[in-house]
């Protein structure tokens, strides 16, 4: 019989340190459901989704009930819709949003948490399908309530797509403006990518790539609340048993993620694809990543210091994760989410943690700039340059970055948005005052930089 | 399916009756027993059982209702789930 040592071990992590599955995601691919005609390709698409995914909550609960484990949410994710668009006659704005009330109408029926890729990835160019889908973004994430949107605007391989960057400061604008009375919440499904993975199981971002294959479960985990714990034990102690003690802790994290992901892929009767091994937190308390980097010695997350700390649980998570899971994949890492890390929030709100250090610390995490309400009287062009801006340290460092930021309508810094459940709550941070509009105006595309030629 | 079940707590006479009573009625046959005293006085009582035709969710519910009424915690769980996370 197993170690009663190890048992208590795994269920304190369920119990006390909010170890949790954070998502069965199912990648769907819509590349059969493409027709000229759009209702075709709505019916195509509600029926595709509808018999993919009619198991996959039925499924997810009965492995919670099974093993024990809290398994958040169930999550779909489809081919990047433009696909679609692209496929129409005549496409347009009204045409779009059909689509995307058909995904969301689908994701309801099939009771998932979130259905993403109403994506477009333009890294090099825009094909007039996915301009028309990036323009009806803003009422498409206004009009329907589980559909998340993604567009990736530049790569390593490709350089930044610099007019897709001005779009998208509009873009995300006006989603803001669509939905100024829950805060500007449209633009908490909204992510601009760099380096966009195909297989990321988390949202908002969450797309079935071009080269999936027809179906496909993806599952990611969480867990910082267990590598935080961990970590007290090894107060005081060297770096190297930092990292030990979170490469042991991702370790048995990953093991989950993977027995989860195996046996939902056996029970559904669809491939198994990858295990996302993230550290996912939530607003709960014992549930942050700020936490993990303040048990490291940081007073408050955000202070000098807090870059190397978060390389350090970046690399020792992966480290750690990687031989636990036969295919790991999507973003894997530490994610830095403002609005829904307790830690994080509490650090923003005393000015421990700038809009400036998020970034630096963007070249080590996993993801990038991640839920952050700034004012609302923000311009589209310093948001396209902030795009620009993390665009670049993804495109260099070949990793992926990511911008979700809410320009939150009326509020000002010092105020606090509410977006409830998982999102939590963010403060208004402050961004430098001084504009760059002649800078995106330039428009064009930034090269791919000398480290793309790798042939 | 075989599956671990979880008794956490402080010690009180009668936890192991009723939790093998309740298993027995669910027609649970319990494969193995360990008892042990962690830190902190915590009586732990861990489980094997094969679970034969009852379904998991149903006697999960049921323990949490008796956990709830002893001021226990209890869990039952597929033992792959310790397996995997603790071998290799």
């Amino acid at each position: 019989m197993i170690n009663p040592f190890e048992i208590i071990e795994t269920i304190n992590m369920i119990d006390k340190e909010n170890l949790d599955i954070r998502t069965i995601t199912m990648g769907i691919s819509l590349k059969n459901c493409t027709d000229p005609n759009v209702d075709k390709a709505c019916e195509k698409i509600y029926k595709k989704i509808t018999s993919y995914a009619r198991n996959l909550v039925k499924v997810g609960c009965e492995i919670e009930e099974q093993f024990g484990i809290p398994i958040i949410n169930k999550r779909i994710s489809v081919t990047p819709v433009a696909t679609v668009i692209d496929a129409l006659d005549e496409p347009d704005t009204e045409k779009c949003l059909k689509i995307a009330k058909t995904l969301d109408s689908a994701a309801k029926e099939v009771g998932v948490d979130f259905i993403g890729g109403y994506s477009a990835l333009v890294h090099k160019g825009f094909t007039k399908g996915e301009r028309i889908l990036i323009e009806s973004i803003p009422e498409a994430l206004a009009k329907t309530d589980i559909v998340c949107s993604s567009v990736n605007i530049g790569s390593t391989r490709a350089g930044i797509n610099m007019d897709a960057v001005a779009l998208m400061g509009s873009t995300i604008k006006k989603a803001a403006e669509l939905t100024k009375d829950n805060g500007g919440f449209a633009c908490a499904k909204l992510v601009v990518f760099c380096n966009a993975v195909e297989d990321n199981p988390f949202m908002a971002g969450a797309f079935h790539g071009e080269g999936e294959g027809d179906c496909v479960i993806n599952v990611g985990v969480s867990g910082p609340g267990v590598v935080k714990c961990a970590l007290e034990k090894v107060k005081g102690e060297p770096f190297g048993a930092v990292a030990e003690t979170i490469k042991n802790t991702a370790f048995k994290i990953t093991r989950m993620g993977q027995l989860v992901a195996s046996e939902a892929s056996k029970r559904l009767g669809v491939p198994f694809g990858i295990v996302d091994l993230s550290l996912a937190p939530t607003p709960a308390v014992g549930d942050s990543v700020a936490y993990i980097l303040e048990e490291m010695g940081l007073e408050k997350c955000g202070t000098h210091g807090t870059t190397a700390a978060l390389a350090l649980l970046n690399d020792a998570v992966k480290k750690g994760g990687v031989m636990a899971s036969s295919y790991v994949g999507g973003l894997s890492g530490a994610f830095i989410p403002v609005s829904e890390d307790a830690g994080m929030i509490s650090a923003a709100k005393s000015g421990a943690l700038s809009i400036e250090k998020l970034e630096a610390m963007t070249c080590v995490c996993s993801v990038g700039l991640d839920m952050i309400a700034v004012p609302g009287d923000t311009t589209a062009d310093t948001i396209s340059c902030i795009i620009a801006d993390e665009a670049a340290i993804g495109m260099v460092n070949s990793k992926t970055t990511a911008v979700r930021i809410i320009p939150a309508p009326g509020k000002t810094v010092g105020d606090t948005v509410e977006f409830g459940g998982l999102l939590g709550s963010g403060p208004v941070m402050s961004l430098n005052k001084y504009q760059g509009a002649e800078f995106i105006a330039r428009g064009g595309r930034i090269p791919a930089p000398l480290q793309s030629l790798k042939n | 399916m075989r599956a671990v079940v979880t008794v956490v707590g402080k010690d009180k006479p009668g936890i192991i009756a009723k939790v093998s009573t309740l298993l027995y009625e669910n027609g649970i046959n319990i494969l193995d027993i360990s008892q042990t005293v962690m830190s902190n006085d915590m009586f732990t009582m861990i489980m094997l059982v094969d679970m034969n035709t009852a379904s998991a969710g149903d006697v999960s519910a049921k323990l949490t209702e008796l956990a709830g009424e002893v001021g226990l915690s209890i869990h039952l769980q597929n033992e792959e789930l310790f397996n995997s996370m603790h071998r290799i």
